[in-house]
């Protein structure tokens, strides 16, 4: 019974969250604001997917959220990369 | 010999002259003859039983599934012409030896001849309808080569182009109408189509058909109007022109009617159209023939009449006009075509066929003129000649003949067409042999060799001895023949003699004769007349017509493909919606069974965040690194919506795709200027949003009907659901679609896959020494550059990162067959794993890490995918047919092997080498040695020993 609450209550905080990051992906003063927003965004996915995964009972979302954070990790990495020296692999 | 052999036989001996040609030209040419007489030998001994009365049939499944065997009969009409076919081309091979000059190719020659020879042999054998019909295309494709085979000459590839066109678009016609035919029918075979005239002539399709079929005829058989071609085709060699003008590719046409006569004739259409069609081409070409001053080009119009007179006989649809086109058929090969070849002796000996140029032969080249005395004599329907025969057969079946109510007209019309024939035959002959002989020959002629005059002279022997002893001689086959043309079990009566007695015939005869030498005598007024009246000039309509066809063509193109992406999408879309909006509005009126789920808070959040990224791109889109970014919300939320749908093998598949595709933009963007320019007005800009917006609503709407509605019939993801676990052994219904059941489309899709690769490899390898590249490496960058190339931490961390992520890869893999995962994300991943490599470390200190190639990985993954396929065949299954089982070794749990692995592995592989080689190509194009030793992974390296160690 309380489980139920505490999964609705994440749920409606980290749709806060997804909302956001989106106003900060949408609205932040430089290229790397948007890139740090976006990866938080990505961060807040993962949260959702382990919350559903709980909520459904079932761990495929689990190693969704997984593979979700590694790839994540790569795209913010390229970001910054090309941020900081225009050439990604140099 | 098997009906099989005699039909390949051609075909594969073309591969001989091409050999044969290095020994010499004369083992060249036996090697054709040898062929041909085999294939001829192999038809004759079938003869007797033909004419008896059996038809010798050959049959293999080829494709059921299409109704498409390959099936072969010889009936009487086969034998006949599979017989002219093979015999003239063995007596052709024989003159061509002679004909053709030392620095003619001879061994192309004689290839394009045998192929010619086996598509004619194959059309008149064909049992198969759809058989038919692509030899009937083998003809014109190899008639063009022929044709054209004097390539050096305008006019021959003009005259190739020209009678591919017509033919070509003949065939055409005539797929379309054969395939009516057999829908009619019900079956494709010829032997049992044969039996159902009546269905057939009941059908409302049976119009279209014989239209169909009739364009493709008449285009083959050059009837008006479709005759020009072949007077233009006369650019090629004789030997050609002899052998396809006169004996072969014209006469497929009147093959085909025919051999479809059983079934297409007898009605009014047919009658009507084929009889005008025949009629008029009789004697149109006959009277242009009249005034050619090219002996080929009176020889062509010549033969355009005798297919017309051949035609109109069919068409008349009468067991006698039957009988007499049948006889003509024989008669016109015969002494046509001597014709062609005694003109081919004249232009070779004195290199002119201009008759005006010529006269007075008939001393000088005594042999020939006597071959070309017989041989016109017949054409123009003198006794005691073959042709004569036939004409009184076609003066006769005219004279009963009514058009309409009109009783008089064919005949009159047939009695002119013979009157121009004799005009033309007696103008060949009297004004290129008889007369003075004369000195400005360009060209002393006299006879030539034994070889050459051979052939023409065998066949006016055969024209002599037909005009004789006609009963005895062909009596049999012309009745075997009429039997199958008429079909229908008839036994027709054949009675050829050259005395009828005196019949209509015989005074329409006398008329033209008389008539035609009166034309003659008056050739010179005739003449004048003839050049005084304007006439429309077929190779000037044909032109326009082309140049109307490529600039309407080129319109077209040019409209629909600009070059301009927005373009192509707003056509694209606007087809589609509107092609949707005419199923859907055909369709039953829309009633929504389901009832909308209930909308959680998280999909609210996640369907505005996607509407917002949406129109954020839109309105970011020139500065490219920011939409880029923006996207990335909208990769976010997709993979998001896949899970929430239960779709979790999508999303790591759109998550991995994600990655690779920034890595890949933000590769080209390194290269590209930070904003894209203005390229569009702003009128533009109001259409594509407008299109743009009706377009998504118009998705968006179908996408909630289709929502709330079930299927209209069972889909198909019920049977993959129901099936994947029992026929494939695996519960993830995703990766069973991939690598089993649709195993195949995978299969060429990991092949187009490392294709594209290998083309991204090869044309980046081509720019890597270009200006271009030099002069981008050595721009001055936007904006400050940071120091470090490798930062230590990055290093550090993808270091610790890759062993994780080939972990994961490898998991991802062998548990994809049952659950979410498989070769392909797995792929990505360990691409990506691989790529971090490559960012952190560098290209150079990674590539030099990398031993295996890629290219390998690529042909690796292709090969696996194909042997497991392969495999299939050792348990006598289908390519691609999957296997599996279940095993347990101790102190391992049961677990299951499938085939589908080793398939998924070759899919893993590929994309992998794919992947690295596309991103590892396009890296290179930036790569520049840097400031740090390549061989170090990083800018800073703690165990490097410091260089000034010594202070």
């Amino acid at each position: 019974m309380i489980i139920s609450y505490a999964l609705d209550f994440a749920f409606i905080c980290f749709g806060l969250g997804l909302l956001l990051t989106l106003y900060r992906v949408i609205f932040a003063p430089g290229v790397g604001d948007r890139v740090l927003a976006l990866d938080t965004m990505v961060i807040n996915t993962i949260a959702i997917l382990a919350l559903q995964g709980m909520q459904q009972g079932t761990e495929i979302f689990f190693e969704a959220a997984m593979v979700v954070a590694m790839l994540g990790f790569v795209g913010t990495v390229a970001y910054a990369r090309f941020m900081l020296r225009g050439n990604i692999i140099e | 010999m098997s009906l099989f052999l005699i039909a390949a036989l051609p075909f594969i001996g073309a591969l001989l002259p091409g050999l044969m040609i290095q020994a010499g030209r004369n083992t060249c040419s036996t090697w054709t003859g040898i062929i041909s007489l085999s294939a001829l030998i192999g038809l004759l001994v079938h003869a007797p039983a033909v004419l008896r009365g059996e038809v010798i049939t050959a049959s293999v499944e080829w494709m059921p599934a299409l109704g498409l065997n390959a099936s072969f009969y010889l009936d009487g009409l086969g034998l006949l012409f599979g017989t002219l076919i093979l015999g003239i081309g063995c007596l052709i091979i024989l003159y061509a030896r002679f004909y053709l000059s030392s620095k003619d190719p001879m061994g192309n020659f004689y290839t394009y001849l045998l192929l010619f020879q086996g598509a004619m042999v194959g059309i008149v054998l064909s049992d198969n309808i759809l058989m038919l019909l692509v030899f009937w295309e083998l003809t014109s494709l190899s008639s063009f080569l022929l044709i054209g085979y004097w390539k050096h000459l305008p006019e021959g590839r003009q005259g190739a182009r020209m009678a591919l066109t017509v033919t070509g678009m003949g065939g055409l016609g005539l797929i379309g109408g054969m395939l009516l035919l057999g829908h009619i029918a019900g079956t494709y075979e010829l032997t049992e189509l044969l039996e159902k005239r009546d269905l057939i002539q009941a059908d409302p399709l049976y119009v279209p058909a014989l239209l169909l079929i009739l364009l493709g005829a008449f285009t083959k058989s050059a009837q008006f109007p479709f005759h020009f071609w072949l007077p233009r085709a006369m650019a090629a060699p004789t030997p050609v022109s002899a052998y396809l003008h006169s004996a072969t590719m014209v006469k497929a046409g009147l093959f085909l009617m025919a051999r479809l006569y059983p079934v297409m004739s007898g009605t009014t259409e047919w009658f009507w159209i084929v009889t005008l069609a025949g009629l008029i081409t009789m004697v149109l070409g006959a009277l242009i023939g009249i005034f050619q001053n090219d002996l080929k080009g009176l020889l062509a119009y010549s033969t355009v009449s005798h297919l017309g007179l051949i035609t109109m006989l069919l068409g008349f649809s009468t067991e006698a006009a039957a009988i007499g086109a049948v006889f003509h058929i024989i008669n016109h090969a015969s002494f046509k075509a001597s014709l062609f070849m005694t003109a081919g002796i004249v232009d070779h000996e004195a290199h002119t066929r201009d008759i005006t140029r010529l006269g007075g032969l008939r001393h000088l080249m005594p042999i020939t003129f006597v071959i070309t005395a017989v041989a016109s004599l017949s054409m123009a329907g003198i006794p005691p000649f073959n042709g004569f025969l036939s004409k009184e057969m076609m003066l006769e079946a005219a004279a009963h003949a009514q058009l309409g109510d009109n009783a008089w007209l064919i005949p009159a019309l047939a009695t002119l067409g013979a009157l121009f024939s004799v005009a033309y035959s007696f103008r060949l002959l009297l004004h290129t042999w008889f007369g003075a002989e004369r000195h400005d020959y360009p060209h002393h002629p006299h006879d030539p060799p034994f070889g050459m005059w051979l052939s023409p002279a065998l066949l006016a022997v055969l024209v002599v001895l037909i005009g004789l002893f006609s009963q005895g001689l062909v009596g049999g086959i012309v009745q075997t023949t009429a039997a199958s043309v008429l079909g229908n079990h008839a036994h027709p009566h054949v009675h050829l003699a050259l005395w009828h007695g005196v019949t209509p015939a015989l005074y329409m005869s006398g008329v033209a004769v008389l008539g035609g030498l009166v034309l003659l005598a008056l050739y010179r007024p005739a003449h004048g007349l003839w050049h005084a009246v304007p006439r429309p000039d077929a190779k000037v309509i044909f032109d326009a017509i082309i140049d109307a066809a490529t600039k309407l063509a080129n319109w077209i193109t040019d409209t629909l493909h600009d070059g301009k992406l927005t373009r192509y999408a707003a056509i694209f879309f606007l087809f589609t919606v509107l092609a949707s909006w005419h199923a859907f509005s055909g369709g039953a009126g829309v009633t929504l069974p389901r009832e909308p789920m209930q909308a959680d808070i998280i999909p609210i959040i996640a369907w505005f965040a996607l509407i917002a990224a949406t129109g954020v791109t839109v309105y970011y889109h020139r500065h490219r690194l920011l939409a880029l970014v923006v996207l990335g919300i909208i990769g976010v939320v997709v993979s998001l919506s896949f899970n929430y749908l239960s779709a979790p093998d999508l999303a790591l598949t759109q998550l991995s795709v994600e990655v690779v595709t920034i890595v890949l933009l933000l590769l080209a963007l390194n290269f590209l200027p930070e904003f894209t320019p203005k390229d569009s007005g702003n009128g533009r800009h109001v259409r594509d949003i407008l299109i743009a917006v009706f377009v998504g609503g118009a998705v968006a709407a179908l996408s909630y009907v289709i929502m709330l509605t079930d299927f209209a019939m069972p889909s198909i993801a019920e049977y993959h659901l129901a099936q994947s676990h029992d026929l494939a052994g695996g519960n993830n219904v995703v990766n069973v679609i991939l690598v089993d059941f649709r195993g195949f489309d995978t299969f060429g899709e990991i092949t187009v896959l490392g294709i594209a690769a290998l083309i991204i490899y090869g044309v980046t390898e081509g720019l890597l020494g270009s200006k271009v590249r030099q002069k981008l490496l050595e721009r001055k960058p936007n904006h400050p550059i940071a120091g470090d190339e490798h930062p230590m931490m990055m290093v550090v961390a993808t270091r610790l990162l890759l062993p994780i992520a080939l972990m994961v890869g490898v998991y991802i893999y062998l548990r994809g067959h049952n659950d979410p995962g498989g070769g392909f994300v797995a792929g990505l991943i360990v691409a990506i794993a691989l790529l971090m490599q490559y960012m952190a470390s560098g290209y150079d200190w990674a590539d030099k890490r990398q031993r295996f190639p890629y290219h390998a990985s690529i042909a690796c993954g292709v090969m696996a995918a194909g042997i497991t396929g392969i495999g299939a065949f050792f348990n006598n299954m289908p390519f691609l047919t999957s296997d599996f089982g279940y095993f347990q070794f101790p102190p391992l749990q049961k677990f299951e092997l499938a085939t589908a692995m080793g398939f998924d592995l070759g899919v893993f592989l590929a994309v992998v080498g794919a992947v690295m080689l596309t991103l590892e190509s396009l890296s290179r194009l930036a790569y520049r040695r840097g400031d740090v030793p390549d061989e170090y992974p990083m800018d800073i390296n703690p165990s490097r020993q410091p260089k000034n160690e010594d202070h």
